[in-house]
């Protein structure tokens, strides 16, 4: 039985649709979960779909890939615990680059081997495309995936003649592509597979600490870029469409954690982005003179608030504090307080990654507001109280011209009666700027570990 | 119009669309956004299915398609599955 070409367009049609309503449904979380499904019911008929095509012969080979890949897959989304999203997500995207290149490759080697005449100068094009994309996406989240993980230091790793580096590998990347579209060789595609691969880590390496986020983001809109280069490779309109939306949807969270950062999208694109110089700030904390509080001051002062903000920010996370600071939220609320949170968009590890976090911990959704939101409330709030966070609370972000935060977004916690926050030592945030913040008159500090000072605290209002 | 052509159109009006429709998500869904994209991208089993199942002289094309195909599944599967366990953390409230 041969299938008409259009029987398979329509249902790819179809699966697209399916796709484009599962992205909509997460404008809401009331609708996010449907959404999902849709997304889901979209893939199982494009591949079903595909599986009918009469190019495919051999299917004992495809299921065992299939079986053993959703097992692997299915079983590692079940163990992941939510703090290791950021990698996980990181680890996945080389996965989709991995497999355009081995698509990209199939192809070639098919028309190599199976003499089926030479490829079309555009055809070689899209094939090379495809290649440089997808090993791009492989090695920089390979990157991603090693500093996220600790595998490698998260630190931003620069050395001098950088962006000649990378100048040097994309011109050879292009010469050696130009030759490949002449001659077809293996050798020549190798070369720029392998080429690309390189700098793919060159890209991300400099790249690192706070601006995870931003790169985390940047390599799901390759990934999505690389899906649609196959599709060009392929001719296959249904990978053209799905990768274009997967691509703009990474772009536009790069977009948004730039933005949110005070970084310029371009410098991160390149690599290297702002910031470098660390200014240690040579005025210790005792000279300005702090003011530090005592778990109980600050108990006392949370259960006789009428309005209380929360602050929380990777600290936080890397203390595991969020099931210590739900506890923190039930027992205020039982004494009658309100209690928000307040969230930065670049809080966490990945955009949105402190809001799964603190719905994990069981808070409800609809205490937990975006800067926007929130940030008019402050004012009228007894207590901001700052967990885990730093340089996304800095006022000097508004004040000082000549710090790197400068025009960077803020949440005015500082405008909040009293400020307590918690921190584990006088250090600086992640972009070594002094925190004008802490120097305020109504700012005290409470020093400890995230989540022993949320016990504390916790004990401390029940007992009072 | 060439098929590249057409190709093109569809990348080009395909960004649009998700353009559109990304900056309708809500901020605090950003992460399992980025989850389902990821399982989204797994599209490109199409693309390795249709390599894998390739009738053809060489064993490394049939190779190089399976690795494809088991790669890609991991994402699907793995993405939908972490997408929908986020998710239900944010609908059991209420």
């Amino acid at each position: 039985m041969s299938l008409n070409p259009d029987f398979f367009a329509f249902f790819y049609l179809i699966a697209t649709i399916l796709f484009i309503y599962g992205l909509k449904g997460l404008s809401s979380p009331k609708t996010a979960l449907r959404g999902n499904g849709s997304a889901m019911i979209g893939m199982l008929l494009a591949v079903s779909v595909t599986l009918l095509c009469p190019e495919v012969k051999a299917y004992g080979r495809i299921f065992l890939a299939l079986f053993g890949g959703g097992l692997l897959g299915t079983v590692i989304a079940l163990k992941i615990s939510m703090t290791a999203m950021p990698q996980l997500v990181a680890i996945l995207h080389s996965f989709v680059g991995l497999s355009a290149i081995f698509v990209v490759l199939g192809t070639f080697l098919s028309h190599t081997t199976d003499h089926l005449g030479s490829l079309s100068l555009v055809e070689v094009i899209e094939l090379g495309l495809g290649t440089v994309i997808g090993a791009i996406t492989v090695s920089g989240s390979w990157v991603a995936f090693g500093k996220l993980q600790g595998i490698l230091k998260s630190n931003p790793l620069r050395f001098p003649g950088q962006h000649a580096l990378n100048g040097i590998l994309g011109c050879f990347i292009l010469g050696f592509a130009i030759r490949f579209c002449i001659f077809q060789d293996p050798f020549s595609w190798a070369v720029v597979a392998g080429l690309a691969l390189v700098l793919g880590l060159s890209l991300v390496l400099p790249i690192g600490g706070a601006d995870m986020p931003v790169i985390v983001s940047m390599l799901n809109s390759y990934s999505g870029w690389a899906a649609s280069a196959t599709g060009f490779t392929l001719g296959n309109q249904l990978l053209v469409t799905t990768g274009a939306l997967v691509g703009s949807s990474g772009a536009i969270l790069s977009y948004i954690m730039c933005k949110a950062m005070n970084r310029s999208i371009l410098s991160v694109i390149f690599g290297g982005v702002g910031g470098s110089e660390q200014e240690s700030s040579s005025v210790s904390a005792t000279a300005r003179g702090v003011k530090s509080a005592s778990v109980d001051d600050l108990g006392f002062m949370l259960e006789n608030a009428s309005q209380v903000i929360i602050v929380p920010g990777y600290g936080l996370a890397v203390a595991q504090a969020q099931h210590a600071v739900k506890e923190l939220y039930e027992v205020l609320v039982e004494k009658k307080v309100v209690v928000k949170f307040a969230i930065h968009p670049v809080a966490g590890r990945m955009p949105g990654h402190m809001n799964v976090l603190l719905a994990e911990s069981d808070i409800p959704y609809d205490c937990v507001f975006e800067m926007e939101e929130i940030n008019a409330e402050f004012s009228s709030t007894d207590v901001g109280l700052v967990i885990g966070a730093n340089d996304v609370v800095n006022p000097l972000a508004k004040t000082d011209k000549t710090s790197p935060l400068y025009g960077m977004p803020i949440l005015d916690v500082y405008k909040a009666k009293h400020v307590f926050v918690c921190k584990r030592s006088m250090q600086s945030g992640y972009s070594g700027v002094d925190n004008a913040l802490f120097y305020y008159p109504h700012c005290s500090l409470v020093f400890g570990d995230a989540k022993s000072t949320c016990d504390a605290l916790v004990a401390a209002v029940r007992n009072s | 119009m060439s098929l590249t052509m057409v190709a093109i159109y569809v990348f080009i009006l395909s960004c649009f669309v998700g353009y559109h429709v990304i900056w309708g998500v809500t901020p605090a869904l950003h992460t399992p956004l980025m989850a389902v994209t990821n399982a989204i991208s797994g599209i490109v089993l199409v693309g390795a299915i249709l390599v894998a199942g390739m009738e053809t002289s060489s064993t490394w094309v049939s190779i190089v398609g399976c690795l494809g195909v088991f790669l890609a599944s991991i994402n699907i599967f793995g993405g939908f599955v972490v997408t929908n366990r986020m998710l239900a953390m944010f609908k059991k409230k209420r």
